[in-house]
């Protein structure tokens, strides 16, 4: 049985309105996922992952749109839907934790009255149900004495268990697809750990697509199933983690890769990518990569096109380190 | 063997939490509360020889930036000594004084919350050379050029604002800054990983470059193990306000000592494509205002024993040039 992915983004276009003019945000996006799978979005900052998750959650606001493409969550297009009818699939079918918590939670309310709304906002459930439920989910996620902590204030709990509660809220409707945009990065490596460890565990038991947005190579190496690598508003290469990091096609994934310190290079300069990340409103015609490249020709003035080769992998360059013979 | 270029003796940093309005009336109605102590740094040795690189390591809130802090003379210790080149700071004077002072030097990695907005480049960094007497004024624009050139930026554009410069850029300014004064030692506090990796990597090199020609000494605080390992010589551990291992960077990553170690080097992510299952270290690190009794890391540890909870363990050589504080290295048997 070939299941239709639980989420399949096409083509997707992103504009923003600005003094500078209409700039596109994300030009011409496509990846899926599959149920239980999850896709890593890697890339610098401004290359637009945020702009991505939020897109897919339908919460662009003015002055931004969804320009173009469309974003089908189990086959149904997001993009063509009503505000209210949004609504009703976030935070039950669909979830996102963002890198402060505090973005999700509420700092004049308990806990438990947050969790407890959220709970009855989607199911019609007694009160002292959905309290039990709460604490099920905060127990869940690492939180010791959950009864006890469930009529705590956000601001009582240290930055890591403020996003585990953040994650209890959004997994406690088993949605079937959670975005989590950069989630650890504020925390320490243990915190991220344990935070990691748990989105893994919960999300293979409830079958959950996981997007999982970071500009930290590492935590895809070891987390992601699939990867997209993301570069001024395009994704310059996807494929499988395995593939793309022992192979990277494109060569700014290739410069992320050299710059990433390692065990292996100790003490050795680490191999830089020149220059830096270019705004968006002044991209250069063709590759934007190019002024950064070292493999750059007059060529790359033009749009690279999307080369599918290998398993399941493509790229966006016309002169990449793995060719599609190779990789056959 | 030679005098080291830095070392500190029992430092100890204090910081004294006030009690909140709650509390101070819970005292007036009779309640034994004090205002609470915070040992941000706790009774440290540490050693530093000129040329070297040491990383700090440790979680959130351990005290790396404090500890970062007093070696850079910014926070006096509230005890022991810190020692320059074998001189006491403390009871340096004068034209010595100065010169200790400046010897040593910070930089944040955070550089937008480090830099005064509204002064201007070339003013950002010629201010203390000419203060301490380094240029004189009509000269420190030259001076500055030259600086900016060594850390990769275009004196051009020196008389923009820090604003005016990507994040990059910025992290260069504030180490141009530091470097203005012919400083021996760098203390670098990468306090939040502010910058994307491609740009994070200039600045290592960066770094590295600096140290071969001008022979600087760093004292590198960083969350990012892999940042340490990379740059580092020695490594220094710290949970809780102490060091808990200290060691050749390559022996601590390829054998930790300690069990705190161990569980850290454990959950740091690597760029290997195996689709690993994150187990964890257990609890959080626990306040440092009521630090547990004993080894401060019983309760998370794995291997805790009853004399864990009931003795501090001391930092002993455990190998040549190794240091670890854990009850279990007495016990041979059990040593990992
Ligand atoms: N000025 C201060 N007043 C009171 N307490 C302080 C002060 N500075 C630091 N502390 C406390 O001292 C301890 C150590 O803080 P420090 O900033 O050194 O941690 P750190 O290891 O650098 O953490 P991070 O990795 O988050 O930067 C913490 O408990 C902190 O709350
Ligand atoms: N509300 C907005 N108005 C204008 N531009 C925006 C807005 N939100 C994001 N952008 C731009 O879109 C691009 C992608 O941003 P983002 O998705 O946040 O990047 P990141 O990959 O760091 O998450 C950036 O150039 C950013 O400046
Ligand atoms: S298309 Fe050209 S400029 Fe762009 S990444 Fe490929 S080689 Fe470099
Ligand atoms: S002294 Fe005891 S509790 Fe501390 S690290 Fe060693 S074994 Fe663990
Ligand atoms: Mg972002
Ligand atoms: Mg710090």
């Amino acid at each position: 049985m070939t299941s239709q992915p639980i989420l399949e983004v096409r083509d997707l276009v992103v504009e923003f309105a600005t003094r500078d003019g209409v700039l596109t945000a994300i030009n011409g996006v496509s990846f899926h996922v599959d149920r239980g799978e999850v896709l890593g979005l890697v890339g610098e900052s401004g290359s637009g992952k945020s702009v991505t998750g939020l897109a897919i959650l339908g919460l662009i606001d003015a002055p931004g749109r969804i320009a173009s493409g469309s974003i089908l969550l189990e086959g149904e297009d997001l993009t063509r839907m009503r505000e209210a009818q949004l609504r009703r699939l976030r935070g039950k079918r669909l979830a996102m934790i963002f890198q402060d918590p505090m973005t999700t939670l509420n700092p004049v309310l308990r806990v438990d009255t947050q969790m407890i709304e959220a709970i009855t906002a989607h199911e019609k459930v007694s009160h002292k149900a959905a309290r039990a439920k709460a604490r099920d989910a905060l127990a869940k996620v690492g939180i010791p004495s959950p009864d006890e902590r469930l009529a705590s204030y956000p601001h009582q709990f240290s930055g890591g268990m403020r996003q585990r509660v953040a994650i209890a809220i959004a997994l406690l409707h088993r949605p079937a697809l959670l975005v989590a945009d950069e989630p650890t990065t504020a925390l320490d490596v243990t915190i991220q750990a344990q935070i990691l460890s748990e989105v893994q565990t919960l999300a293979q038991e409830a079958g959950t697509a996981l997007v999982w947005v970071t500009h930290d190579l590492s935590v895809v190496a070891g987390l992601a199933d699939r990867v997209a690598v993301m570069y001024a508003g395009r994704i310059v290469e996807q494929g499988s983690v395995a593939d793309v990091l022992e192979n990277p096609a494109h060569p700014y994934t290739a410069g992320l890769i050299g710059s990433v310190p390692s065990r292996n290079r100790r003490g050795v300069p680490l191999s830089q990518i020149p220059g830096m990340t270019p705004s968006l409103a002044k991209l250069p015609p063709g590759c934007a990569f190019a002024p950064r490249c070292a493999r750059a020709d007059a060529g790359c003035r033009n749009d690279p096109p999307v080369v599918a080769f290998g398993t399941a992998r493509m790229h966006r360059c016309f002169h990449p380190l793995v060719t599609a013979e190779a990789a056959a | 063997m030679t005098t080291p270029i830095l070392s500190l003796e029992g430092v100890s940093k204090r910081f004294v939490k006030p009690l909140d309005t709650a509390q101070k009336i819970a005292r007036l109605l009779g309640s034994r509360l004090e205002a609470q102590v915070v040992r941000a740094v706790d009774g440290i040795d540490l050693e530093i020889a000129e040329g070297e690189v040491v990383g700090l390591v440790g979680e959130s809130g351990c005290g790396k930036s404090t500890l970062g802090r007093v070696v850079a003379g910014i926070y006096p210790p509230s005890e022991g000594t810190v020692r320059y080149k074998g001189a006491d700071t403390a009871t340096l004077h004068g034209r010595e004084r100065r010169a200790a002072e400046l010897a040593v030097q910070m930089v944040f990695q955070d550089p937008m919350a480090s830099l005064n907005p509204r002064l201007r480049v070339v003013d950002i960094i010629g201010e203390a050379p000419v203060v301490h007497g380094l240029v004189t004024r009509r000269d420190v624009d030259a001076y500055v050029c030259e600086v900016m050139t060594r850390v990769g930026l275009d004196p051009a554009t020196r008389k923009r604002y820090p604003h005016q410069f990507s994040g990059g850029q910025r992290a260069r300014i504030g180490i141009a800054r530091a470097l203005a004064v012919n400083p021996k030692v760098v203390v670098c506090d990468e306090s939040t990983a502010a910058l994307d990796v491609s740009i994070q990597a200039q600045v290592l090199n960066l770094f590295m470059k600096l140290r071969e020609e001008l022979g600087l000494t760093y004292l590198f605080v960083s969350h990012d193990l892999g940042v340490v390992e990379h740059i580092a010589d020695r490594v220094a551990v710290m949970y809780l306000g102490r060091i808990v291992e200290l060691a050749p960077a390559e022996e601590l990553f390829r054998k930790p000592n300690h069990p705190y170690t161990q569980a850290l080097l454990a959950e740091v992510p690597r760029l290997e494509p195996k689709k690993k299952t994150f187990s964890a270290l257990k609890g959080e690190l626990p306040s440092p205002l009521h630090p547990p009794s004993g080894c401060h890391f019983h309760p998370r540890c794995p291997f805790a024993m009853p004399r864990c909870k009931a003795e501090k363990p001391m930092l002993k050589e455990v190998a040549p040039g190794r240091f670890s504080t854990c009850h279990l290295n007495d016990e041979p048997a059990k040593a990992a």
